[in-house]
């Protein structure tokens, strides 16, 4: 008896604490890389008719709403010199506003007028946020909006900042935040606690502008972050920042790469696939295909085909095992955010000029299948999450919903 | 009834009085909070007192603000986010504020800057129409953060008499406008108004505190960025008549630079051409009236270092990611009489369009953004018909 209670107690526990399928934790959903196998559903239309709400937000901001435990959440930064942060909390059944926290800045905000200072994606483990913003302000509270810890890191690291503003988002690994906050002086990438939000680790990076974020390889189990910069992708364990394995020969500073199991395509020398050796070293080219070259949107993998929007908007679908083109077709862009799909064969992407498209990819070629225009500018990524898609602007999130 | 009115204001005022508060039970969670220090130390602590101060009502809302006056910029964050924290839960459940303490905080103009602002949100929130009419008293307020309302309140008026035909009245009050604001925005709409509506003669570097008088030498070296880390022989010693090896083995002097930049922009590629690859040291001394808390104020797209009477500041090794006003703040002391300035601008080897530039702009200034001038200030130099200036840079 005594038993059975501790182990339902255990149950129920996990119950609550683990996320859920339907989470969307960071920047890309699963991997960091935007595709969710496990999105059975996602929206066949985006119309008035999907539209479930539409919640205004405050200041500015781009980093991509997340979805954690039936609460959405996303941040900004207001004033006249982006110097508040915000962190905002919303119902996902009616886009009611559940919290807010507000912060001031202990970090420079300058950046680059098309950015701005909430460009980062927050990042969960189910559990607690984790927000990361431009000034290099990194927040951590619970899902209820408790204050768990913050640090400061420009004050810490003076030199860590990036006069365009920086956008690289963070993303929890086993029990490690992993975070590039790398820039043409004091570059470095920092893995968390995420109880106490103390270093585990921190290594120098090379001193370059870099806009990219972590993804995830998985070889036989184990988690290995790839963090990818302009001399290439360097393989870490998350809990220690040892080095597993090192792609030379550089790599884009604006798209981010896409994993998928033990392979990852490298926007390096237009689109580069490798697969990691063994013990998950020395990761062997698998093709490289110089005149795929994605623009600022990273690459997406679903299954065994790899999907790129390069800088004109076109659309290219490649065969993950050799890199051969299958198709092409020209979307309206011009993109800034990412595409990302679930398990439906439908690709979502939202363009700068507010035009959101669902790509079919059920057939011979790719086809758009539903198309709105949202009247804000979008440069942000799409979150799916339980058959819904969260899209964000300066202004708004909006919740698409049904017609499955 | 009387007798009931005085004891409900005696008991609201015992619950909240802040001198009662801060030796109360959470003095103890407060220094935790203050305690919070670089790279994550104590917020393990930190967060346990954060969960003991937010588990209280309204009456650790005085407390917390009054504390970020000796708070730090982490610490402050700890107890903003807790006084929201506290104050959005209780006046959801319809709680009593402390609407008349918080009212006070923020007319107190020696409370901590930005508690003040926080203070003034709060207010608006429950008793909205009396807080606006806090506005216009703090058009001279030493809190940026609100003063900035009541900048932003004449500039609408100023605009609307300019829309009225008011020209006399806009002048009047688009010069307070002017006399008062200290963020950059503010500043450039209102010259913008003065001068294009209204035919004004401005000295922006003057109410800025632009220093517009510089001696420049250069160029040393700076090719593959290895300048930033030399030593050139202007880090080691001023002598305004010595000559030094530069680049190249070339010979070079100092000559004097004034700048007529409504933003005080001082541009190596004006005396020296457009150059790459090189690093260029810019001198200037300031005559203070007293010895005072300062902010050097720096904005510059090259890399830098600046000395203040011979003691390096800063350094940063990032080229051509943009530049603005009071990009960099960097807190000085100023000594009464003469103080010293030494800037140093590496020009690295991109040569794209929009990296011609090999500039920076720097002002003096207290920790609100007011001008402060130096007492022998030069008259801001004549703005003359703009010089050509090839595009092409040299190598």
């Amino acid at each position: 008896m005594h038993f059975s209670r501790l182990t339902l107690a255990s149950a129920l526990l996990f119950a609550t604490v683990a996320p859920a399928h339907a989470d969307w934790l960071n920047f890309r959903g699963p991997q960091g890389s935007g595709f969710d196998s496990a999105a059975a559903k996602t929206p066949a239309e985006l119309s008035e008719k999907t539209l479930a709400w539409k919640a205004p937000l405050p200041g500015r901001g781009l980093g991509s709403a997340i979805v954690v435990g039936g609460k959405v959440f996303v941040t900004a930064a207001s004033g006249p010199e982006q110097q508040q942060l915000h962190v905002l909390c919303f119902a996902v059944s009616d886009g009611a506003p559940l919290w807010e926290r507000r912060f001031w800045a202990t970090g420079r905000t300058m950046a680059h007028s098309k950015t701005n200072v909430a460009a980062p994606t927050p990042a969960s483990d189910g559990k607690r946020l984790y927000a990361l913003f431009s000034s290099n302000d990194l927040i951590c509270l619970d899902l209820d909006g408790n204050l768990v810890w913050m640090r400061a890191l420009t004050l810490d690291y003076p030199n860590a900042s990036n006069s365009l503003g920086l956008a690289s988002s963070p993303i929890v690994v086993g029990d490690t935040l992993v975070a590039q906050i790398e820039n043409d002086s004091e570059s470095f990438a920092a893995g968390f606690d995420l109880l106490t939000g103390i270093n585990k680790w921190k290594l120098d990076r090379p001193k370059s502008a870099n806009w990219t974020s972590p993804t995830v390889l998985e070889k036989d189990g184990e988690a290995i972050v790839a963090l990818q910069g302009s001399d290439g992708v360097l393989g870490l364990v998350p809990s220690t920042g040892s080095p597993v394995f090192k792609v030379e020969g550089g790599a884009s500073t604006i798209p981010s790469s896409a994993a998928s199991g033990d392979q990852i395509f490298i926007p390096s020398n237009g689109l580069t696939a490798m697969r990691l050796g063994e013990s998950g070293e020395s990761p062997e080219k698998v093709w490289n295909e110089p005149n795929e070259r994605p623009g600022t949107a990273s690459p997406l993998v679903i299954g065994e085909k790899v999907y790129l929007i390069n800088n004109a908007g076109v659309l290219t679908c490649v065969d993950r095992g050799t890199g051969a083109r299958s198709w092409r077709t020209r979307i309206e862009g011009p993109f800034s955010g990412s595409p990302v799909a679930g398990a439906g064969e439908r690709l979502f992407i939202f363009g700068e000029t507010g035009i959101g498209q669902i790509v079919d990819l059920s057939g011979e070629e790719g086809k758009v299948i539903s198309r709105i225009e949202l009247g804000e500018t979008i440069l942000s990524t799409p979150a799916l999450s339980d058959g819904a898609l969260y899209i964000r602007s300066d202004g708004h999130l909006w919740k698409f919903s049904g017609e499955w | 009834m009387k007798a009931s009115s005085a004891l409900l204001a005696a008991s609201l005022c015992l619950t909240f009085s802040p001198a009662l508060l801060s030796s109360a039970e959470w003095s103890g969670p407060l220094q935790q909070i203050l305690k919070v220090g670089p790279e994550g130390a104590g917020n393990t602590e930190a967060a346990a007192a954060w969960a003991d101060l937010t588990a209280h009502g309204p009456e650790v809302i005085l407390p917390l603000l009054e504390a970020m006056e000796t708070a730090g910029p982490i610490p402050r964050n700890w107890m903003r986010s807790a006084v929201e924290t506290v104050f959005e839960r209780e006046l959801a459940a319809g709680a009593t504020l402390p609407a008349s303490q918080i009212r006070a905080f923020v007319v107190d103009r020696k409370n901590e800057p930005n508690a003040r602002r926080l203070a003034f949100d709060l207010y608006g929130k429950v008793s909205p129409a009396d807080a606006g009419t806090l506005i216009p008293g703090m058009i001279d307020d030493p809190s940026a953060p609100l003063r900035r309302e009541a900048v932003a309140r004449l500039i609408t008026e100023g605009n609307a008499q300019l829309d009225a035909g008011e020209k006399e009245q806009s002048l009047a009050t688009l010069d307070r406008a002017l006399d008062a604001a200290r963020d950059i925005d503010q500043i450039d709409t209102v010259a913008k108004l003065l001068r294009e509506k209204l035919g004004q003669q401005l000295d922006l570097p003057q109410h800025f505190g632009f220093l517009m008088h510089w001696h420049l030498i250069a160029p040393f070296d700076n090719t593959e960025r290895q300048g930033f880390d030399t030593v050139f022989p202007p880090e080691t010693e001023i002598n305004l008549s010595s000559a030094y090896e530069g680049k190249e083995g070339k010979s070079v002097t100092w000559q004097e630079y004034a700048s007529a930049d409504d933003y005080g922009k001082v541009d190596f590629n004006t005396p020296f051409s457009p150059l790459k690859q090189v690093t260029g040291y810019a001198y200037t001394e300031f005559t203070s009236a007293e010895a005072r808390e300062a902010e050097i104020r720096l904005g510059c797209k090259n890399a830098w270092k600046i000395w203040f009477n011979g003691e390096l500041l800063f350094g940063r090794d990032e080229y051509h990611r943009g530049q603005r006003i009071d990009q960099y703040s960097l807190p000085i002391k100023l000594k009464e009489g003469k103080n010293t300035i030494l800037v140093k601008a590496c020009q690295n080897e991109q040569e794209q369009d929009w990296t011609v530039q090999w500039e920076f702009q720097l002002r003096l200034c207290d920790s609100t953004g007011t001008a402060i001038l130096a007492t022998d200030r030069k008259p801001t130099p004549e703005k003359s018909a703009p010089a050509r200036r090839p595009t092409a840079p040299a190598q």
